[in-house]
């Protein structure tokens, strides 16, 4: 009679868990057994000419800049091919939900915009800050959140910002300097920015089979497949052409 | 043979149909989305309104520039600069609320009452109010916001203090220190530095207030307006909110200093008459920013 009542015990207790593993099944955490998955973003051709910026209407920032002419960054390449500024995160399979506690930091500097493209997760904090000796008005354009504007003027406290839904990517400018435009890309799940060499790391990325788009703001997404074992690193490489 | 035929091919037209329903529902309402919108309301002070009511009003007085659809794009938009406002977005200039979220009930019904300066948007106030409040909820059920979101918090504002050479003299401090003349210009004539490359958020160009030459501000008249106008920011516009930045006792000085901007103005005999006496010239942009304002002692005039 007791064996009977403990095995009807775990039967529910085993029911109960599948229960709850299956209303899990959107949003189960992360593994910690996550892997990363590095690689490289190439660009195929000569990356088209960036417009120069002219800053001379904002003197503070003009010198800042004076031993070093600022372009555009539609298109940033590096010496070897790579090509910067690309967002790789996991556009399906992903079954976590987990939201990046990592800071994340958007400055405004030298009336640029620094990174020029932030990835994020949706719900994670990032801090707006301005370095600069001059106003600046932060003015994302979303879609799929809700739009703002803020001043910030000199040396005031940074903003700390949220997005509450993924949107690929949302455009960010500042009306006080028209050249200044960067990007927020909130994406779920872990993510990678390629640097001025092209290569990015995402890390923590459980075992499994997913998809992952890479998203550069002049040439649109390309996707990929890939399969993460545990335990093993995975390495993925991306190339656009130039258009 | 035929039947299955007949089968398949009524089986397409369906297949079609459902196709047709979804491309409706990309673009505009489904008539169901329409029918439960419509059950909109508004409160405002002690008036409810309804969308439902307002559909005749809205038919006969908004629908030419703003749209069966609540677009903006009525038969009159393509004449129209500023274009009539795009209700779908949910997005409106004139705020109680913070920057990014909805505004007030009363926010929408102040502006359907006042109309907007120097554009073809005129102050309806031949409705009465339970029509004007009827049409907030009207304008509402355009935006699927109002379902998903409530209105933002207003911030609040203090009471007006007096005004005194002081507060003028911080005001054009902060004038300088917030940098509003990068684009609506030293004296605010709308010609700063980057006035000239502002766009609204549908890439129209778009001009800064002119303090000098506007009579009225787009979003209210009184003191307490400008107050508003400055810390919510004109959402869709490149106007940011200061509200993080600027606090409440600063506020009401930068509305004294902008009071001495206005040339064509009837509100604004007290500043412009303390501005004469302390010969308050315009700021000088490549000067440093003033660390604090002349000491009040040494203020000629001005303190009562």
């Amino acid at each position: 009679m007791k064996k009977q009542s403990k095995q009807k015990f775990a039967a529910v207790l085993l029911a109960l868990v599948m229960a709850g593993g299956a209303a899990l099944t959107y949003s189960p955490k992360v593994s910690a057994a996550g892997v990363s998955v590095t690689g490289t973003v190439k660009l195929d051709g000569t990356a088209p000419h960036q417009k120069g910026i002219d800053m001379s209407k904002e003197p503070s920032c003009a010198a800042i800049h004076k031993d070093k002419p600022v372009t555009m960054e539609n298109v940033v390449a590096g010496s070897s091919g790579g090509l910067a500024n690309v967002v790789v995160y996991i556009s399906q399979g992903l079954s976590g939900n987990e939201v990046s506690s990592a800071p994340a930091e958007f400055d405004q500097k030298g009336c640029q915009y620094i990174p020029h493209v932030l990835a994020i997760n949706p719900g994670q904090h990032m801090k707006i800050v301005n370095s600069d000796q001059t106003s600046h008005n932060i003015h994302p354009q979303p879609t799929k959140n809700n739009e703002w504007n803020k001043s910030q003027p000199p040396g005031s406290p940074p903003f700390d910002v949220a997005w509450a839904n993924e949107e690929i990517a949302i455009p960010v400018k500042c009306n006080i300097h028209p050249w200044m435009h960067g990007y927020f890309a909130v994406v779920k799940g872990p993510y990678g920015v390629s640097d001025d060499n092209g290569s990015f790391t995402m890390p923590n990325v459980p075992p499994g089979s997913y998809t992952l788009t890479a998203w550069q703001e002049t040439y649109g997404t390309q996707t990929q497949q890939v399969t993460v074992a545990a335990g093993k690193p995975a390495t993925v490489s991306f190339t656009f052409k130039v258009k | 043979m035929e039947t299955k035929i007949m089968k398949t091919s009524s089986l397409l037209l369906g297949a079609a149909g459902l196709l047709l329903m979804s491309a409706v529902s990309w673009g505009q309402m489904t008539a169901y989305q329409e029918s439960q919108r419509l059950n909109m309301e508004a409160h405002v002070g002690k008036y409810t309104g309804h969308a439902k009511d307002a559909e005749g009003t809205y038919r006969r007085y908004c629908v030419g520039c703003h749209g069966v659809e609540g677009d903006g794009q009525g038969e009159n938009a393509q004449w129209l600069d500023p274009m009539p406002r795009n209700f779908t977005l949910g997005q409106f200039k004139c705020r109680s609320t913070p920057s990014g979220t909805l505004p007030l009930d009363s926010d929408l019904y102040d502006s359907i009452g006042r109309g907007f300066d120097r554009s073809v948007m005129p102050p309806w106030n031949t409705l009465t109010n339970q029509e004007k409040v009827d049409l907030v909820a009207y304008v509402k059920h355009f935006s699927s916001k109002w379902t998903t979101e409530k209105a933002g918090d207003p911030f609040p504002i203090p009471p007006e203090p007096e005004v005194t050479a002081d507060k003028i003299q911080q005001g054009q401090v902060l004038f300088q220190k917030l940098e509003c003349w990068k684009c609506h210009g030293v004296e605010g004539r709308a010609n700063g530095p980057s006035s000239d490359t502002l766009t609204d958020d549908q890439n129209r160009p778009i001009k800064p207030y002119n303090f000098a030459e506007g009579a009225r501000q787009k979003c209210g008249s009184t003191d307490r307006d400008i107050y508003r106008i400055f810390m919510s920011g004109l959402d869709g516009t490149p106007m940011p909110s200061y509200i993080d930045n600027v606090k409440p006792e600063e506020a009401w000085e930068l509305v004294f200093y902008l009071r001495t901007l206005q040339q064509k103005n009837a509100y604004n005999a007290k500043e412009k008459a303390i501005a004469k006496q302390l010969g308050l010239k315009p700021i000088d942009p490549n000067a440093p920013v003033p660390a604090a304002p002349a000491a009040p002692a040494a203020a000629p005039g001005g303190q009562q």
